[in-house]
């Protein structure tokens, strides 16, 4: 031990409510989960790296709505323009690399999300709500029209992944996709668990609560939110590039105003405002989906649509969320 | 001293209503200034006319002998002009410590930075530390602001103020809704602010006026009708006609 550490100089104060344990210890439940996933669906992994890939929407999602209270339902419009922008890349660049694809996905996701930002951040309330959804048509007309580029209602093809560094080719099977998508996601969430401690999570946090203090303390407010709307942009195009991968295809589906607002339900579902609710609700919804679609392919909306109603009625913040307040209930009991 | 604050002939109307009628006043640091009024008097507008929520019609604002006019309410602010708020504006899912230390990052242009957490970073935390401490709200530092006392709530308004170190700072009624048993702690928390700091409070409790201030402005009908010591305001007639009416009688009486 050295001097300074006896002097006890360095910590005025103790760390409350959080250590950076907690973020390793969330790291590695999100990679167990991935393995048992691996163990549980080993005939299922393009479902599973799909999951991965909507989960990173949805995480693009709670950072401008559950972070910074931006209400949109047009987020789906980041995310198709990451998977346009790895596909186009692939198919009329020829850039193929895996790595440069996702790094194309991610160029077109911020684009997108600096060009939605813009317009949605202009309006409030049901206003908001609204631009988000005509930014979305504008995004699908828009791929829709231009099919040289987007292949159309058809959807774009051509789209053959190199092997990952050269070594892992993209299989039949989906184990190569699968393990970028969850070594992907495991950086993503590393990187989004800084953002949200930062100065800037906070000062968003602030605009949630209450942007005119955060105006009145001399913040930029609406700067600030577009530099989110960015951010988030960068990671729904990282998804949307790995479906792009994975899938080798890009149809307007990525676009849609349906993507937009599946993707609220989910972080509803999971909890607003924290990370990993955001995946909980995208893992609960979409394998719920599809084993009961495959159950009973005529009533599974009706069943989702039950879950849901169940879940604002008496978990209103969401299952993590609520997980996360019953747990610290007991612990002071 | 060279005045930090100076507002020359401030005029704005609505409509066919002049609500700020040629105010003018000039402050210098350290000073004490309670500015009064009965509802209507036009004190709310004064303010934002002051932080750039309004525009006046004519009229002059300076900080420190830079014209304000045109500038933003967020210019006006990075500037040193700073406003407390009478309904407590304060982020509730935060803690104390989280509030001071985002006052204080923003004030030093660090609340863009996307990685690294105040928690690591000494300067911020001793000077928000220093800050609670002085304010006597280290036992709530660390809890929401949702969960603590109301007064608490209101110290760490003027504390979330100060950490942005302001030239001038507005305080809007600081005391409303505190309960009487938690008022000497406002008291204390404004007898500590910083000895060069100008402040101006809108007030509306008289007694607190009294204990605070050493000049009294009193606005009616959106003009100055008085300016001068606190003891003065209460024996002059136009005041106790305009406002002090029965309390400033009470006081005599008393």
């Amino acid at each position: 031990m050295n001097a300074d550490h006896l002097t006890g100089a360095a910590r005025p104060v103790a760390r409350p409510r959080f250590s950076a344990s907690a973020d390793w210890i969330g790291l590695a439940a999100v990679l167990a989960a991935a393995g048992a996933g691996y163990l549980l669906f080993p005939d299922n992994l393009a479902l599973l790296t799909r999951i991965i890939g909507i989960i990173m929407l949805v995480l693009s999602l709670d950072l401008v709505t559950g972070f910074c209270g931006v209400a949109t339902l047009g987020h789906a419009a980041l995310f198709g323009a990451g998977a346009y922008g790895a596909g186009i890349a692939a198919a009329h660049f020829g850039i193929s690399d895996p790595v440069a694809m996702i790094a194309a996905g991610s160029a077109g996701g911020a684009l997108a999300g600096l060009l939605s930002g813009s317009v949605i951040l202009r309006g409030h309330g049901l206003g908001q709500l609204v631009l988000s959804i005509a930014i979305v048509n504008l995004f699908h007309e828009a791929a829709n029209k231009a099919a040289g580029w987007t292949g159309g209602s058809d959807g774009l093809t051509d789209i053959a992944p190199t092997p990952l560094f050269g070594v892992f080719a993209f299989d039949l099977w989906g184990h190569t996709a699968y393990a970028l998508g969850v070594a992907l996601l495991l950086i993503v969430l590393f990187l989004l668990q800084r953002l949200a401690r930062s100065p800037f999570g906070m000062l968003c946090r602030g605009i949630r609560q209450d942007p005119i203090r955060v105006a009145a303390m001399g913040a930029p407010v609406s700067k600030t939110l577009l530099a989110m709307y960015v951010v988030s942009g960068l990671v729904a195009g990282v998804g949307g590039g790995l479906n792009a991968i994975s899938t080798q295809v890009v149809g307007l589906d990525s676009v849609s105003f349906t993507l937009s607002a599946s993707a609220l339900v989910m972080l509803v579902l999971g909890g607003t405002g924290s990370l990993y609710g955001a995946i909980v609700g995208t893992v609960v919804f979409m394998l719920f989906e599809d084993f009961v679609s495959a159950a009973n392919p005529f009533h599974w909306l009706t069943i989702v649509g039950a879950l849901l109603v169940l879940v604002v009625l008496f978990a209103p913040r969401g299952i993590f969320g609520t997980s996360v307040r019953l747990l610290e209930r007991s612990r002071r009991r | 001293m060279t005045p930090v604050f100076e507002v020359e002939r401030l005029t704005r109307s609505f409509g066919g209503l002049a609500v700020t009628q040629a105010v003018s006043l000039t402050m210098v640091p350290g000073d004490r200034v309670a500015l009064i009024g009965p509802n209507g008097a036009g004190k709310t507008t004064f303010v934002n006319l002051v932080t750039g929520h309004l525009k006046p019609d004519s009229g002059v604002v300076r900080l420190a002998g830079e014209e304000l006019g045109g500038m933003s309410p967020m210019q006006r602010v990075r500037r040193g002009l700073v406003r407390s708020f009478q309904v407590t504006r304060l982020f509730p899912e935060m803690t104390p410590r989280e509030h001071l230390a985002l006052a204080i990052l923003q004030r030093q242009g660090r609340t863009g930075r996307m990685f690294g957490t105040f928690w690591t970073m000494p300067d911020v935390l001793k000077e928000s530390g220093a800050l609670l401490a002085t304010l006597g709200l280290e036992s709530a530092a660390d809890r929401k602001v949702a969960e603590i006392a109301y007064g608490q709530q209101r110290l760490l308004e003027i504390a979330f103020a100060l950490a942005l170190r302001p030239k001038v700072l507005l305080l809007d009624e600081p005391a409303a809704g505190v309960p009487q048993s938690e008022t000497p702690r406002i008291d204390a928390a404004l007898a500590g602010l910083p000895a060069d700091l100008a402040v101006l409070m809108i007030e509306h409790d008289m007694d607190l006026v009294f204990r605070f201030a050493r000049r009294v402005i009193v606005l009616a009908a959106g003009r100055i009708i008085f300016d001068g010591t606190p003891g003065d305001a209460a024996k002059d007639r136009r005041v106790r006609e305009a406002y002090l009416g029965s309390y400033a009688d009470d006081r005599g009486a008393a």
